[in-house]
């Protein structure tokens, strides 16, 4: 029996992805993003967060699925990793629940079309459901930013 | 008890006690003879060593202890001071500044003292001087001149201090007369019998003579003593004159005004004490002129006031709270606007009131939220005297350093920063620009320099400038070397305006010291005096004229977290610009467009400058100026370069809240910051150096 670990649970397409409770710090309903220029374009802009600015990040876009518009479940799950405080759009927040650290599996090389370094782990939970585990700071990795805007030009 | 509660108040204290004992002894090295400073050094070394020995520091103790026993001869003229003493007494307070600093950082505050303790005590001794024979007994002979007591200056400070809280406090405190009958045998054994009694009902604060000298009965008839007692007056009268063969016990109840009349008789002996000196003095000179002769003397006189700065009541604030205090703030702002309008919309009167009276005081509030993060800028240049004076002892030179607008107030963000560009372009001063006596003699100007270090306010901004009336910059010799260091190459040199030449001494690894001094000049300085002041969101200027003198002004903004800013719009976007930066705005017809070189520019004041457009710099979605047959532009400038920036429609002047972006974003272009709005929304701040070229 491994360690009890909180986690959130966030939808994104198809698919239902966890993240550490202490890692997250709100989620909010959107509300309206300033466009930030000459920046990735899974990088939607910057919200006013109680006033605080928070840069927000099109996690459909960060994952190339293909971003669709927002419904009325979208929410901004508000990040912090290190120094770095983030908000990640995503289709739905669903839960809270409680997983077994034992359950979580290292990744398959590739999971509905994301690639496994971004990706701690894939949690079972129950027979049919799969909860797949973010791994924050390489979603957060500026490095690969800079990377992809290499790539852009 | 737990000593860690009170150390943030030791560090502050400590702080606070060594800054005005440096301030303190600069003044006095200025004016030797001004004992009304002695006796402030004194109290704040006496404070000093308290409180260190109360907090177990007791190197610092030890150290402060025998600076205290110099000064307190010096405080009762029995020692004269002279440039060693300073000396002494300027290396003990950088000692003592270490081990505070020690303390700051979580150490022990231990640090080897005894070196400087030895001299301390030699001067104490008086046998520091060669010739010491004779020396030293110039303090010997004061001293019984001092000791005889002139009316009641019987009390020191602390002992006054003491009386004082106690009478404060409620406590009954007294001075009382003994005397004793003529044929008495055992003096002492009365007075013993007088100090027990007195013992039993309270305290003795100091008796005259001391308590050894009665013991030893080395007294006349009569005895002094101040005491605090829990007995009525009559009752201790009583109690005394009951003892046998006491003849008379005059009881005086002591108030705060008697006090004050005994503390300030305490000059007195002071003046008794002068002539004996004066005795000792011719060979006293001799040593100390040889001390002193080739000394360079760096006085320093605040212009403001010489007269201690009177106290204001202040407390201590964490500046982590000042900034929640200003985000918490800031939020109250924008949902002050959301208010307003949401009363224009509901039309009720008396909401509206409420709201309008709201307003008010949220603006008065906004700007006492603001002072309350204004520092004067004494709190940076209050060290700057002290490094002068070390600066030019150690150069020979002779610089008299004025500080004009100590008083002037930036924000704590900016404060703190700007300390170390202030060193730098001082220590340049000092070392490049002010030159040798010789050289000033030569060049027919006194031989003492002046340093002049002046801060005011100008609109937004506040300007610091340094100016001295030194060698200026040689403009030759600067090409020669930027030229050599490859700063420039020699075509473009030819192009250079006087200005733009000195403006190179700020460029990257360039220094003009023929030798590299342990002061300045190792080609760092300037370059990163000017980046740190850009940073700052300040700016950095030096005007020079060969033979006469430099001047550098550094401007600042008055505070890094609220500006005025104009909004603007393109298309549904809203954006702010600094108006620090705003030149003008104006409307331009498309015909006024120039091409030159494909370039788009546009005359104004007589000069073409370039016109850029904002939407396409931004990526604007849904605004182009290309459409408009007018376009509002903003006019901006960045040093004495200009540009037009197009955009789309102007919505006003607003005084906005600056905000980072946050570690996630970094290096924006052309975007130097967010700020809210009123409804909420984030407006990016666009950053108008960066839109120049």
């Amino acid at each position: 029996m491994g360690e009890e670990l909180k986690v959130i649970v966030f939808g994104l397409g198809h698919e239902e992805y966890g993240i550490e409770v202490d890692k997250v710090r709100t989620i909010e309903r959107l509300s309206p993003i300033t466009r930030v220029p000459k920046t990735p374009s899974f990088i939607k802009g910057v919200i006013n967060l109680r006033g605080i600015v928070v840069p927000v990040i099109d996690l459909r876009g960060r994952f190339g699925l293909g971003e669709t518009e927002p419904t009325e479940n979208s929410r901004i799950i508000v990040v912090a990793a290190g120094e770095l405080e983030v908000g990640f759009i995503v289709d739905a927040a669903n839960d809270v629940i409680d997983i077994d650290t034992d359950t979580i599996d290292s990744p398959p090389e590739i999971v509905g079309g994301i690639k496994a370094k971004y990706l701690r782990g894939i949690a079972r939970l129950g027979d049919s459901r799969l909860l797949i585990m973010l791994n924050l700071s390489e979603v957060l990795n500026k490095n690969e930013i800079i990377q992809l805007e290499q790539l852009e030009v | 008890m737990d000593m860690n509660a009170y150390l943030s108040m030791f560090i502050d204290e400590s702080n606070d006690h060594l800054q005005a004992l440096n301030e303190n002894l600069l003044q006095l090295e200025g004016a030797p003879e001004d004992l009304t400073i002695v006796q402030s050094i004194f109290r704040s070394a006496h404070t000093l060593k308290g409180m260190s020995a109360t907090m177990g520091y007791e190197d610092l103790a030890s150290l402060t202890h025998e600076m205290e026993n110099v000064l307190d001869l010096v405080r009762n003229s029995k020692l004269k001071m002279d440039s060693f003493i300073f000396d002494t007494l300027f290396k003990g307070l950088d000692a003592l500044e270490a081990m505070v600093q020690d303390i700051v950082g979580g150490g022990t505050g231990k640090a080897d003292v005894t070196a400087l303790v030895a001299v301390l005590q030699s001067i104490f001794k008086g046998d520091y001087k060669s010739n010491a024979a004779v020396a030293a007994s110039a303090p010997a002979a004061a001293a019984p001149a001092a000791n005889k007591p002139a009316a009641k200056g019987l009390l020191d400070e602390f002992q006054t201090s003491i009386l004082q809280q106690s009478i404060e406090s409620g406590h009954l405190a007294y001075h009382i007369t003994v005397s004793i009958n003529e044929d008495c045998v055992l003096k002492a054994a009365r007075a013993y019998m007088v100090f027990d009694l007195l013992e039993r009902t309270g305290e003795i604060v100091k008796s005259d003579p001391s308590v050894q000298d009665l013991e030893q009965e080395k007294f006349d008839r009569s005895f002094v003593v101040f005491t605090i007692s829990k007995l009525a007056q009559e009752d201790l009268q009583q109690q005394i004159t009951s003892i046998s063969e006491i003849e008379t016990a005059t009881v005086t109840l002591l108030d705060e005004e008697s006090l004050q009349l005994l503390h300030v008789t305490e000059a007195a002996p002071v003046q008794e004490a002068a002539p004996a000196e004066t005795k000792a003095e011719p060979s006293a000179d001799s040593a100390k002129n040889e001390a002193s002769s080739q000394v360079s003397s760096a006085r320093s006189q605040t212009a403001a006031s010489s007269a201690p700065a009177a106290v204001s009541r202040t407390i201590r604030v964490d500046i982590d709270r000042l900034d929640t205090l200003m985000n918490l703030f800031s939020e109250m702002l924008i949902d002050r606007v959301r208010l307003e309008q949401l009363a224009s919309e509901i039309k009720r009167s008396d909401l509206t009131e409420t709201v309008e009276h709201m307003a008010r005081v949220s603006s008065d509030l906004q700007n006492i939220v603001l002072k309350l993060r204004m520092v004067p800028v004494d709190t940076v240049f209050n060290r700057f005297p002290r490094m002068i004076r070390d600066l030019a002892k150690s150069l020979d030179k002779k610089i008299d350093l004025v500080i004009t607008g100590a008083d002037t107030e930036l924000d704590r963000t900016v404060i703190d920063e700007i300390g170390d560009p202030l060193v730098h372009l001082l220590r340049n001063s000092v070392d490049h620009g002010i030159e040798t006596i010789d050289k000033r003699i030569a060049a027919g100007k006194p031989e003492t320099g002046t340093i002049h270090l002046r801060a005011f306010h100008s609109g937004n901004n506040v300007f610091i400038e340094v100016e001295e009336d030194g060698n200026g910059i040689n403009r030759d010799r600067v090409l020669q070397i930027a030229i050599k260091n490859g700063v420039v190459t020699e075509a473009q040199a030819k192009s250079l305006t006087n200005d733009e030449i000195h403006m190179l001494i700020f460029a990257a690894g360039f220094s003009t010291a023929d030798k590299i001094s342990d002061i300045s000049g190792r080609g760092v300085g300037l370059d990163v005096v000017r980046s740190k002041i850009t940073s700052l969101g300040g700016n950095v200027t030096v005007e020079s004229a060969l033979g006469k003198g430099t001047k550098f002004s550094v401007q600042l903004p008055l505070t890094l977290s609220i500006i005025s800013a104009m909004l603007i719009k393109l298309g549904s976007e809203k954006y702010a610009i600094p108006l620090s930066s705003i030149v003008e705005t104006a409307i331009i017809k498309r015909e006024q467009v120039l091409e030159v070189h494909g370039n788009k520019m546009i005359e104004f004041r007589n000069s073409v400058i370039p016109l850029i457009s904002l939407s396409r710099v931004l990526e604007s979605p849904d605004y182009s100026e290309r459409d408009e047959a007018e376009t509002e532009i903003v006019v901006i400038r960045k040093g004495d370069k200009w540009a037009a920036i197009t955009v789309d429609e102007f919505i006003g002047q607003s005084e906005i809240v600056l905000k980072s972006l946050g570690k996630y974003l970094t290096n924006i272009e052309a975007v130097s910051g967010a700020t809210i709005l009123g409804d909420g929304q984030v407006a990016l701040i666009i950053d108008p150096n960066a839109l120049i070229k």
